[in-house]
């Protein structure tokens, strides 16, 4: 995983709530089986509405999503993040995310940045007045700067730490293979198999 | 302090704890698809890890299947390859996969607890937020990404923060014709697409003691749709009656000494919820969906709200954008409004009593001209009960056939699905925008509104029939 500590781009103001996976990359584009190859498919039927924030060339090659609450509701599709990262976007702040979500993106070294609803409208405004303004997000000092405007979020230090490190959850977890093991001894004999569906 | 339901299970299945750290859970049974599950493989054999516990892990063919003919090819060859990717790799890693036209085939939480594998008290996961369904056993049950099911095959643990603890309390009974997917949706009307963000939300109170199991599987299949990754009800003796006799249910040996252990799996009377919501189930009547959440519902005969009753500017811009996407006026019902497509199926409402309830409306009656009815089981054992039972007749007289089993038109990434434009009344989980195909209308309803739409040929309750 790419580590992820203080990054500066053109933010995009996806002015809309209750953003759901099916729109950030509609269920028909789920038959491709890798996780690259997305970029065009990210909001896709969106993007045919000329009036679509990101078909306005101000923000071109933006790194940064700043949408309404309720962002990544719906089907847990890691899809949808990587849709998100293969179009290049390296965080997504909103006042809110849909759990599964926000634990795939941060699973996958995507950012997400809860700021209250005043301060996402502050940023639409400067983004909108501004097209093309840049925003630092900063998992460092756990800070988002835009212009005037300076906002702290929070971030559990688990996760800012694995995120600074580009740490994988798997490896973490196999360090504990022996402590796995102890549990399995001590489980319950009676929890099902596959073996008792096929003898 | 006493624990709650959650709690109980949640810290039966804690492997290591530390502080500052996410708990790490033990997976008891790991249920996987052929969509969100090859990058996972992928990973897999990049880094030259293999599958810790293939006895905990079943696979199953559902969301890109046909549900016309079985013995055909796969039409869409991205899908078809898909397919063919899911057989490859639990082959390869030793997964036991119930494959299309097969016995147990069929939706992946419909099978789960058809075959006794949803344990009270056990975790459940799968690459599907619906997984929430089998929390109605007293299971903790959640949906994974794909990055998360690559670390359940490699560990067959998962690293997760803690989960706050809500309660949905529903008093008194439902009245008659009031289903259990009625009651979800006025829940969710209620708390909204996010009351349940952060929390498991266990179902509680008189209204959810006298569903039946499968009443009980259709609201928790749902509390993802309240911004929920879990819901659960505490195991009774309808859940052992159910449980008892399936594949994978304990054996006569240890039948005795589960039930002993489930009976311990309930919220202590000192235990303290973060949330609590209480319903009185007494006043609620069918419920549809009108906008483009699930939140977005109101009693079938109730008048659509004006985007001016939303104090805030947002919102308010949300629900005109639905209204508009939905082509509805406000201030009007959507009872009326002329339908067609009726899907009846998803891991919602597939299920041998939801199709009785189809029957016991469709029976003596026809499908109203234009109006394509399609019936689509959750397995195959549902749909060889439904044949048995002679319900294919009823379907059959009134113009619609019963399909093979899958996750069809919820999921639409089959050749089911809408076209542009086209408004349906849908027993499945999500009305999003082009869920069930580009530019596709969908009211969520029960599987009785559903059939009492066919009929009508607009939204109606199997009242409004004469």
């Amino acid at each position: 995983m790419e580590p992820f500590t203080v990054h500066t781009g053109v933010a995009a103001p996806l002015r809309r709530t209750d953003v759901d996976t099916d729109q950030i990359i509609p269920v028909r584009f789920l038959t491709h089986s890798s996780r690259t190859g997305f970029s065009d498919k990210l909001f896709h039927d969106w993007r045919e509405e000329p009036d679509f924030v990101l078909n306005d060339p101000a923000y071109a090659g933006s790194t940064i999503l700043v949408a309404g609450r309720d962002f990544g509701t719906g089907s847990s599709r890691e899809y949808a993040v990587w849709a998100l990262q293969n179009y290049g976007f390296r965080a997504v702040i909103a006042p809110r995310f849909g759990d599964i979500f926000r634990g795939n993106a941060l699973t996958n070294g995507l950012l997400t940045v809860t700021l209250p609803s005043d301060i996402i409208e502050q940023l639409w405004a400067l983004l909108e007045s501004d097209p093309g303004h840049e925003v630092t997000v900063d998992l460092v000092a756990r800070r988002v700067r835009a212009g005037e405007l300076t906002a702290a979020f929070e971030l559990d230090d688990n996760t800012r730490w694995r995120l600074l490190d580009g740490l994988d959850h798997i490896d973490l977890t196999l360090a504990h293979t022996a402590t796995i093991s102890d549990y399995e001894h001590r489980r319950r004999p009676a929890l099902p198999s596959t073996a008792l569906l096929t003898g | 302090m006493g624990k709650t339901l959650a709690e109980k299970v949640w810290d039966a299945h804690v492997v290591r704890r530390d502080e500052g750290e996410p708990d790490l859970l033990y997976i008891d049974m790991h249920l996987l698809h052929e969509v969100n599950t090859p990058q996972a493989f992928d990973g897999l054999r990049a880094s030259g890890r293999t599958v810790r516990r293939p006895d905990l892990t079943l696979g199953t063919e559902d969301h890109n299947t046909p549900t016309v003919a079985v013995d055909k090819e796969i039409v869409d060859p991205a899908a078809r390859e898909q397919v063919s990717l899911m057989h490859k790799n639990c082959a390869e890693f030793g997964i036991e996969l119930f494959r299309l036209g097969e016995e147990h085939q069929g939706i992946v939480h419909v099978i789960g607890p058809e075959l006794g594998l949803s344990h009270p008290g056990s975790t459940i996961v799968c690459c599907d937020s619906h997984t929430a369904t089998q929390g109605a056993f007293g299971s903790l049950a959640f949906g994974i990404g794909t990055s998360q099911v690559e670390h359940v095959l490699a560990t067959q643990t998962l690293p997760m923060g803690r989960l706050k603890n809500m309660a949905v309390t529903v008093n008194g009974s439902l009245p008659e014709g009031v289903t259990a997917k009625d009651l979800i949706l006025a829940i969710i009307a209620r708390v909204g697409t996010a009351g349940g963000q952060g929390h498991i939300i266990e179902y509680r109170g008189q209204a959810i003691d006298e569903l039946s199991m499968e009443g009980r599987m259709t609201v928790c299949n749902m509390s993802v749709e309240a911004g929920s990754r879990a819901g659960m009800i505490a195991p009774d003796e309808k859940t052992f009656a159910y449980l008892r006799g399936r594949p994978a249910a304990p054996g006569a040996d240890r039948w005795d000494a589960e039930v002993a252990y489930w009976r311990t799996l309930f919220t202590d009377e000192d235990a303290v919820f973060d949330k609590e919501v209480v319903i009185d189930a007494s006043t609620l009547t069918p419920f549809v969906s009108w906008g483009t959440t699930p939140a977005q519902s109101a009693p079938l005969g109730d008048p659509v709200p004006h985007p001016e009753a939303f104090a805030d500017p947002v919102e308010r811009a949300a629900v005109q954008r639905a209204q508009e996407y939905m082509d509805i006026v406000p201030g009007r019902p959507v009872r009326g409004l002329p339908v067609d497509v009726v899907f009846i199926g998803s891991c919602t409402n597939s299920r041998i009593e939801d199709l009785r309830e189809v029957a016991r409306v469709l029976d003596g009656r026809k499908v109203a001209p234009g109006v394509d009815l399609m019936i689509v089981p959750g397995s195959m054992k549902v749909r060889q009960q439904a044949i048995d039972e002679g319900l294919n007749e009823v379907f059959e007289a009134a113009g619609a056939g019963l399909r093979f089993a899958g996750c069809s038109m919820c999921a639409a990434l089959n050749e089911d699905r809408l076209t542009p434009g086209q408004r349906a009344a849908s027993t499945n989980n999500r009305n999003f925008e082009g869920r069930q195909g580009k530019g596709s209308r969908t009211h969520i309803v029960s599987p009785a509104v559903a059939a009492a739409t066919a009929v009508a040929g607009h939204l109606a309750a199997p009242a409004d029939l004469t």
